[in-house]
């Protein structure tokens, strides 16, 4: 005799199942953070051609605008990229938002005896994604469109623009402590996203860590050293 | 041993609770956690006061029937549960807070003791097998690999007591979840409802209300019975499989 299981015939679809439940939320959150990070590994790399001087960072830019020709229009990969950057911000955004509405909601009455609860990086997890999602709108009205540009924008002259921004104090406070926040939430979300997404366990625990640790690492020192080399003079 | 306790009053579900104080004198350190609140609840009773309400059966670490947040610990600062915690685990003199569980999922009945049969409802929505087991079977009729079997025990020692729901800050349920999950489907008897058991029991589990899993250990450190925090890695592999597989 068989027991009657939930609707066991009436399943919802794949969609619907990822959507409905809190590890298929999670497991958007894993995928889109892992774009992400895909992205920022290739960013720092690119970044780094500024230490190469203004004719190789700048015609590395205008590559950038070319990728993909002729079989693409100009600009069409870079157009490409930002439509898959944007679905993946905003699917890890509000996955983020829904999971924590639920997870406060879990836990109407706290407790009164107050005590520190997981590790620094997993706990900043929440308000340092706010601190990037707010770094992000002004890097690109920084560096991209240059509406909140210092001084005069100069499109195609990537090499001049990075500079004036560093050459303002605000500039490099806003950048190198967003960096931080990048490498702290790396550093949970890497191995996060690998225990969400099933493919972590006991025996690839400490590959995982290194591989977040050595990630936020290279790509927190990566991109800070940009400011760091145009406050000392180096690019410039 | 003498203690000042902050406990957690509160008469029922509907009425608003507080910490109250209660000093307890002649406790000694080999009393277990209990013994300590059974002393205090005789002086309670002597002097006409309504005894601390708290859940308890065993008493000897098995059962998961007592549990409760001791000095914002759950099961307190010892590996172990609350009846298995001696009071040689604290000092002389020492103030110490006592609240029950707390979860959304967990409704206070009285005091310290909460309605857990959410984990129940869990349960009930495919921690079970439905193949007819009968009587004993003969041993070798159906093998199962040693590591299987391990892994199956490990996940089995789950006593259910909450004390992942009450230690995790987003009071999640998923390292219990995983244990029942992960105990049945790594076996050959649990394997027909392999996929139905982890899509039913996680959607079970978010229906009851409980918060998302955001990796913190919290839960893994504070069960009495060790169930690891890659439980959960297993469970979401197990539930990714099935998503695949099942959903149209």
């Amino acid at each position: 005799m068989a027991l009657a299981t939930r609707g066991t015939d009436q399943r919802p679809s794949m969609t619907r199942t990822l959507w409905g439940s809190t590890i298929g939320k999670k497991t958007v959150m894993a995928v889109s953070g892992l774009i992400m990070l895909g992205y920022l590994v290739a960013h720092m790399l690119g970044n780094l051609k500024i230490f190469f001087g203004a004719p190789e960072f700048n015609g590395y830019a205008h590559w950038l605008r070319t990728l993909g020709e002729p079989v693409l229009h100009h600009e069409w990969a870079l157009w490409i990229l930002r439509v898959v950057l944007v679905a993946a911000v905003v699917l890890h955004a509000v996955c983020a938002y829904q999971l924590s509405r639920r997870d406060r909601a879990a836990r109407p009455v706290g407790y009164a005896h107050k005590r520190a609860r997981a590790t620094y990086a997993t706990r900043t997890m929440r308000w340092g994604g706010v601190i990037l999602a707010l770094f992000i709108v002004w890097h690109i009205l920084d560096l991209t469109t240059g509406t909140a540009h210092p001084g005069g924008f100069q499109p195609g002259h990537p090499y001049q623009n990075v500079v004036d921004t560093f050459s303002t104090w605000y500039g490099n406070v806003v950048y190198i402590v967003a960096m931080l926040a990048l490498g702290l939430h790396i550093l949970h979300g890497f191995w996060s996203a690998a225990q969400t997404l099933g493919v972590g366990g006991a025996a690839r625990e400490r590959a995982l860590r290194t591989s977040a640790a050595v990630l936020a690492f290279a790509l927190t020192a990566g991109f800070i050293s940009i400011p760091v080399a145009v406050m000392t003079g180096v690019v410039g | 041993m003498r203690l000042t306790l902050r406990v957690w009053r509160q008469p029922d579900a509907d009425t608003p609770g507080a910490m109250v104080t209660y000093a307890v004198d002649g406790i000694s350190e080999d009393m277990s956690f209990l013994e300590m609140l059974d002393t205090l609840n005789e002086e309670l009773i002597l002097k006409g006061d309504e005894p601390v309400a708290f859940d308890h059966d065993c008493r000897e670490g098995i059962c998961g029937a007592c549990g409760v947040v001791i000095n914002g610990d759950a099961h307190g600062p010892e590996r172990t549960t609350t009846c298995q915690l001696h009071m040689r685990h604290f000092e002389d003199g020492d103030t110490i807070d006592v609240e029950p569980w707390r979860a959304g999922a967990f409704p206070v009945v009285k005091d310290l003791v909460v309605d857990r049969s959410s984990f129940d409802r869990i349960i009930g929505a495919g921690g079970y097998i439905t193949a007819p087991t009968g009587s004993a079977p003969e041993a070798h009729a159906t093998p199962v690999p040693k590591p299987d079997a391990d892994f199956a025990f490990e996940h089995a020692e789950c006593i259910g007591c909450g004390a992942c729901v009450a230690a995790c800050p987003n009071g999640s349920a998923m390292l219990f979840t995983s244990a029942k999950v992960n105990h049945l489907n790594v076996l050959p008897q649990g394997a027909p409802e392999r996929e139905t058991r982890v899509l039913d029991m996680v959607a079970a589990m978010d229906e009851e209300g409980f918060g998302g899993c955001t990796l913190t250990g919290e839960c893994a450190t504070a069960c009495p019975k060790g169930i690891p925090l890659p439980s959960i890695t297993a469970m979401n592999r197990e539930w990714l499989r099935a998503t695949r597989k099942v959903a149209r």
